[in-house]
């Protein structure tokens, strides 16, 4: 058995070697989220969203038959690490896809691109990618993490408010989020408070909003945090006094928690159901009929991402081997997005709109955000002026 | 805004803080007193105590989905816990008592793992929600722009009432007297011909029942999800170290004073750093000290005081 096992091996081996330009070969994707934990939520939307797109390519992403291998990272920098090299070593992947936070693709983005194994971010993007440490091997199908907390700044500023109450975890991510709000609005902040990471009680919080009386609050509390926190500001009557701006925590993934106190709370967003263009109505109706739930922005990046893997692959004729003409097939992005506006930036980040969006109640009763207005039109993030592709 | 209306709305702001963290310190004794007993009689970490508080929210949860009915969603999660406790007991615990506390960790911490998966995987990632019931729904104007709600002042009340049941119950039933005497000296009991493994199945069970209650409280103002317990797990073994393992009444004042300090440290912190320091400088020091206050607390009550404040045993 051993034996037959071998030869077949070493006949595999010799006839992919043979094959050389080896169209054959399958398209193997490692498939990195976060699938358990309390942000799985996030993880599973993006995934769902990624292997509708490989179901909608017929199974086969620039033409070429794709094995989607998916992996939980729980979250945790060195488990996505050891998952990643698995994913390298063992399985041979060609592409590396997905990854919901930052803090993971930080961790996973050296060993896989200096392995010149392809890695796109199906949500994760840090400035440490988009700046100085840009690589040809690294593609976002997302945004900048910066991009979200400037729309809100950039809004608020247009808007007129002069006194901003300004609310995050404290970790790194929080106090990037109120820089980047910062970046764009001009006014005063009246007060700047960082909660504890995981916290779920805000009645000292909103205590303090209420004492301090803004002209709008601008919040970053991604997952439970966020339920939380606009649970107990509906509670303390606060929805109604004060605008409520937020960035990564009034979403698809958390509406369905959030219900009703939700409604009228604005966020950012790239990407919503209601974009008019064929691809994205497609993607929301088969999304929805397969799953069985309202599709968030991150279930479109991973739609996008698997769609602009099938771009690249599909600019290099399925030569997999060819990673030169699959990256500028990348970089060319000639892809359908849901997004319709959508094309790479230098530093393989999109360049792409950004609109203000509103929690909102559905006629059949779910709930999903829709379009106020556009905020930034073809917008690109400040870090690509530093990158330097190789 | 004129320094006299300053100060006026400082002291109502400081007002609503006390209450916010009395409310914090209510719903932790709730979690700690089971804590404390299961502790302090059996000498036995449960560190699954937290994922206890979870099930009662998930328990309260399933209930309403149900029948759209608070009180049995109140008596789902009271009974669900306690059959969840009794259960855990018989099947894990049991094996643990006589084992080091490492081994105690270790296995509980397993039963973290495993509920909050297996709760993730029941109900799903999205958390959900409990609907503050219908009677207690109402808010107050409790300070210029912000409504309290009703419901905040119910946990409290019941936190209050149950602490005060628990008081007469452990100090003058049949029950009581034989928990206090084991967390004293279970030898000594059990050489009297008490059956202590009844008497230990009872304890886990009516702290599971607790947890739970605490749970179903929480879950109208919080959201239920997995591993809601996990942070509050940390802060109830706070209490009852500061408060002196196997007291309830330890567990109270303990439990209050976490609260207040927790609660008024996230709200004072960083304004009280800005009076000398540069607000940047501020909002960096502010939030981190705030999240040490309880810790730095504890440390201070256990140098003046190595068992805690009510600590049955002299260890």
């Amino acid at each position: 058995m051993r034996r037959t096992l071998l030869a077949a091996a070493a006949a595999a081996a010799l006839a992919a070697g043979l094959s050389g330009a080896s169209a054959q070969e399958k398209l193997r994707i490692g498939l990195m989220s976060t699938l358990s934990g309390p942000s799985a939520a996030l993880g599973e939307h993006m995934r769902d969203g990624f292997l509708l797109a490989v179901k909608h390519a017929d199974g086969k992403l620039g033409g070429v038959e794709t094995e989607v291998i998916t992996v939980d990272d729980e979250l945790k920098p060195d488990v996505g690490v050891e998952k990643a090299k698995a994913l390298i070593e063992r399985d041979k992947v060609q592409v590396i896809a997905g990854v919901v936070f930052s803090n993971v693709m930080a961790a996973v983005a050296r060993p896989v691109t200096e392995s010149e194994v392809f890695l796109v971010s199906g949500n994760a993007g840090p400035s440490v990618l988009a700046g100085k440490g840009c690589n040809p091997f690294f593609f976002s199908a997302s945004y900048q993490n910066d991009q979200m907390h400037e729309v809100m700044g950039k809004y608020a500023q247009d808007k007129g408010y002069k006194r901003m109450f300004l609310i995050a975890p404290n970790y790194q991510a929080g106090k990037d989020s109120l820089a980047g709000f910062k970046r764009h609005f001009k006014g005063e902040v009246v007060d700047e408070v960082y909660t504890q990471l995981g916290q779920l009680d805000f009645s000292a919080e909103m205590a303090r909003i209420a004492a301090a009386k803004p002209d709008a609050v601008f919040t970053f509390m991604p997952g439970g945090m966020g339920i939380n926190l606009v649970k107990q500001y509906r509670q303390a009557g606060l929805a109604d006094s004060t605008p409520f701006l937020s960035a990564f925590t009034v979403d698809g993934t958390t509406l369905p928690a959030m219900k009703e106190t939700a409604l009228g709370l604005f966020s950012s967003s790239e990407w919503t159901t209601g974009l008019e263009n064929d691809a994205n109505r497609t993607f929301v109706a088969d999304f929805e009929k397969e799953y069985g739930y309202v599709p968030s922005l991150y279930a479109a990046q991973g739609y996008d991402a698997a769609q602009l893997i099938g771009a690249g692959v599909k600019a290099a004729n399925g030569d997999l081997a060819d990673k030169a003409a699959i990256r500028k097939g990348m970089e060319a992005a000639d892809f359908p997005s849901v997004r319709g506006d959508f094309k790479m930036n230098t530093n393989h980040f999109p360049i792409q709109d950004f609109y203000l969006v509103e929690a909102a109640k559905r006629d059949d009763g779910k709930f999903d955000v829709k379009i106020v207005e556009k905020v930034f039109d073809d917008y690109g993030d400040v870090y690509a002026a530093d990158c330097k592709m190789k | 805004m004129p320094p006299e209306t300053q100060s006026g709305m400082s002291l109502t702001l400081a007002a609503v803080q006390t209450l916010n963290g009395l409310q914090l310190g209510v719903l932790l004794f709730l979690v700690a007193a089971g804590l404390t007993l299961v502790f302090g009689v059996m000498d036995f970490i449960n560190l699954a105590h937290g994922v206890q508080y979870m099930m009662g929210a998930y328990f309260a949860v399933a209930g309403y989905a149900l029948t759209s009915n608070f009180l049995a969603a109140l008596a789902f999660a009271v009974l669900g816990s306690l059959a969840l406790g009794l259960l855990l007991e018989r099947l894990v615990f049991r094996r643990l008592y006589r084992r080091s506390h490492l081994d105690q960790v270790l296995g509980t911490f397993g039963i973290i793992i495993f509920l909050n998966e297996l709760a993730r995987t029941v109900w799903g990632a999205t958390p959900r929600t409990l609907p503050v019931p219908e009677a207690l729904s109402g808010s107050i104007l409790l300070m210029d722009g912000l409504l309290y709600p009703v419901y905040r002042l119910a946990i409290l009340a019941a936190g209050l009432v149950v602490a005060a049941l628990l008081y007469v119950l452990v100090r003058w039933s049949r029950a009581g007297m034989l928990v206090r005497a084991g967390a004293s000296n279970p030898r000594m009991l059990s050489a009297l011909g008490i059956d202590v493994d009844r008497l230990f199945a009872g304890v886990v069970g009516f702290g599971a029942m607790l947890a739970g209650f605490a749970g179903l409280m929480a879950a109208p103002i919080l959201s239920v999800g997995s591993s809601m317990g996990d942070d509050l797990l940390v802060l109830a073994f706070v209490v009852i170290v500061i408060g002196g393992i196997g007291s309830i009444r330890g567990a109270f004042v303990g439990a209050l004073a976490v609260g207040l300090v927790d609660t008024l440290g996230r709200s004072f912190a960083t304004d009280i750093f800005k009076l000398f320091l540069a607000p940047a400088a501020a909002n960096e020091a502010g939030p981190a000290l705030a999240s040490m206050l309880i810790y730095i607390l504890m440390a201070g009550v256990l140098f003046f005081a190595p068992s805690g404040l009510f600590g049955a045993k002299t260890a």
